[in-house]
C-alpha cells in the first residue's frame, strides 16, 4: 500500500470500516460503506433483511443498507446532491483498484471508468418515485 | 420470441408464472411428470439458480430441459456462485438453445444453504447484473466486446416488497426497471399492507406499464412450511395470526388452501398487477382448482383466445 493509500486508510477505517475498494461511493451512500455488507451491494439492500432490520448473513448487525438509506434522508450537513445520488446505479466494482487510494482515483478520475459495454442508465433515477 | 416476451409486448393479457421443481438426480421423463401439475397454467416456468443456496441441477440444463418438454423457462441468473464473466456465459450459453427470458437475482447468501463455507462471490450485484444482461441484448460483452447477432433476451427482475426498508422498496424496484427489467417477480408477502403500498407506488409513478408486476403466491398445505419460511427463509416474516389461522384451522389444508386464495384474489385485485408468480407446495393438485376459483384458464386456451383475438382484429 502506497503511502497516500496507507494515510487514507488510517482515516477512513475507523471511521467508516473503509474495505479500500479505491473506487469510493460514500457521499453517494449515506456515508455507510456499501463494501461492509456482506455481500458488497453497491446498489441497494438484498432481499434478505430481517423484520428487525438487520442483516441476512449476520443477524447481530444492523443492515449496511438500512443504516445507509437512513443517513442519507437524515443525516445533517451533506449536501442535496449526495442525498439525491442515492439511488444512483453506480457500475461493478473494478477489482484491480483493491487497496488503492481512492483519493488519487477520485482525482485521477480512473474511479469513474467502467468497462466499455457498460451502459449507465439513459433516464434519471428513480428519485420521485414515492413508497 | 417468447411467449412472456410477446406477452409483455402486448401490454393487458394477465401473465402468470410458475416456480419449476429443482433437479436433484433422475430422467427427462420423470422430470415432465414433477412439471406436470403446475405448467399447463404457466405462460413461462423459473429454472432456478442453486435456489436457497443449494446446489441443483444448474440453471441452464434445467432451462434447457424444460424446454424440451414443452414448457417456457425463465432462466435464473443469481449473483452468489459465479462473476460477471460466468454469469455472460450461463446468458449467453442458454441463448444458444433458444432460452430468452432471464430473470436477474442478487440471490441469498451461502449462509442459508447447506453449504455454508462455501466461498461467496457477488461480484455483481441485482441492478447491475440487469444492466449486464441488457448490455448482452443490445449486442456487447461487458468488455465491449461485439455480439453478432446479438441474443434476444426479455429481461426481468425480483423484488422484496415487505422487508426493510419498506418506503425504499418500490425505488429500488424502480431502479432495477430503469436499468431494463420487464417484469418483476416478487417475493411472497403475508402483510397485505406492504404489497398494497408498494404496487400503488409503482403505479402511481406509471412504473407498472412499462414493467409487469407479478406478486409470488406460495401454495401451502398446512402451517408447517409457513413456520419454515418465517423462521428460516431470509426477508420473509409470516405474522403469528396468519400462522395459528393455518395451525389451530380444523382442516389446516383446507385452511391453507383458502388462505392462498385470498392471497391471490389480493394480488389481483391490486392496479398495477399484471399477473402471479406461482410455487406449489402442496403437490396436490390444487392448483388446478386454484385457477379455476380464479377463473384462469390452462396457457393452451389463453393462448388460443388471444390468437383468436389478434385474428379477429
Ligand atoms: S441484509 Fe443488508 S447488509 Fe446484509 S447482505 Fe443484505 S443488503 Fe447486505
Amino acid at each position: 500500500m502506497g503511502l497516500i493509500a496507507t494515510i487514507e486508510h488510517v482515516i477512513k477505517k475507523p471511521i467508516w470500516d473503509c474495505q479500500m475498494c479505491g473506487q469510493c461511493v460514500l457521499h453517494d451512500t449515506g456515508m455507510t460503506c456499501p463494501m461492509t455488507c456482506p455481500k458488497t451491494l453497491r446498489n441497494g439492500p438484498c432481499g434478505g433483511v430481517r423484520e428487525d432490520g438487520n442483516c441476512e448473513v449476520k443477524p447481530e448487525m444492523r443492515c449496511v443498507w438500512v443504516k445507509a438509506e437512513d443517513r442519507s434522508r437524515n443525516l445533517p450537513l451533506m449536501p442535496a446532491d449526495w442525498r439525491e445520488h442515492f439511488n444512483n446505479l453506480r457500475p461493478p466494482v473494478d477489482n484491480r483498484l483493491k487497496g488503492d487510494s481512492s483519493w488519487k482515483n477520485a482525482i485521477s478520475g480512473r474511479d469513474k471508468e467502467t468497462p466499455p459495454g457498460w451502459t449507465p442508465e439513459t433516464e434519471a433515477p428513480a428519485a420521485e418515485v414515492e413508497a | 420470441m417468447s411467449r412472456l416476451g410477446e406477452l409483455l409486448d402486448r401490454g393487458n393479457e394477465l401473465i402468470i408464472t410458475g416456480e419449476a421443481p429443482v433437479i436433484d438426480g433422475g430422467t427427462l421423463a420423470d422430470y415432465e411428470a414433477k412439471l406436470a401439475e403446475l405448467a399447463p397454467w404457466c405462460d413461462a416456468m423459473n429454472a432456478t439458480d442453486n435456489t436457497s443456496a443449494h446446489a441443483h441441477a444448474s440453471n441452464v440444463a434445467m432451462a434447457i430441459a424444460m424446454q424440451r418438454v414443452g414448457v417456457e423457462p425463465i432462466l435464473q441468473v443469481v449473483c452468489r456462485d459465479k462473476n460477471r464473466i460466468a454469469q455472460q456465459a450461463d446468458i449467453m450459453g442458454a441463448a444458444l438453445h433458444g432460452v430468452e427470458n432471464i430473470c436477474c437475482l442478487t440471490g441469498d447468501d451461502v449462509t442459508a444453504g447447506d453449504e455454508p463455507e462455501a466461498r461467496r462471490v457477488f461480484d455483481l450485484d441485482g441492478p447491475q447484473l440487469i444492466r449486464l444482461a441488457n448490455s448482452l441484448k443490445e449486442g456487447r460483452y461487458l468488455s465491449g466486446r461485439k455480439i453478432d447477432p446479438a441474443p434476444s433476451l426479455v429481461i426481468g427482475a425480483v423484488e422484496n416488497p415487505a422487508t426493510h426498508p419498506l418506503d425504499y422498496r418500490a425505488q429500488r424496484a424502480a431502479k432495477k426497471i430503469l436499468a431494463g427489467a420487464r417484469f418483476l417477480q416478487l417475493q411472497i408477502c403475508y402483510h397485505p399492507d406492504r404489497l398494497e403500498a408498494f404496487v400503488a407506488a409503482l403505479h402511481a409513478n406509471g412504473f407498472s406499464k412499462r414493467c409487469a408486476i407479478l406478486p409470488s403466491i406460495v401454495a401451502v398445505k398446512g402451517a408447517g412450511p409457513l413456520k419454515f419460511m418465517h423462521s428460516s427463509v431470509p426477508g420473509i416474516d409470516v405474522p403469528a395470526a396468519v400462522i395459528s389461522r393455518v395451525a389451530d384451522a380444523a382442516d389446516s389444508a383446507e385452511e391453507a388452501y383458502q388462505l392462498v386464495l385470498e392471497q391471490c384474489q389480493h394480488a389481483l385485485s391490486l392496479p398495477g398487477v399484471r399477473g402471479l408468480h406461482l410455487t406449489d407446495f402442496r403437490k396436490d393438485s390444487s392448483m388446478g382448482r386454484l385457477c379455476a376459483d380464479l377463473g384462469i384458464r390452462p396457457r393452451s386456451e389463453r393462448e388460443s383466445r388471444a390468437n383468436d383475438f389478434a385474428l379477429a382484429n
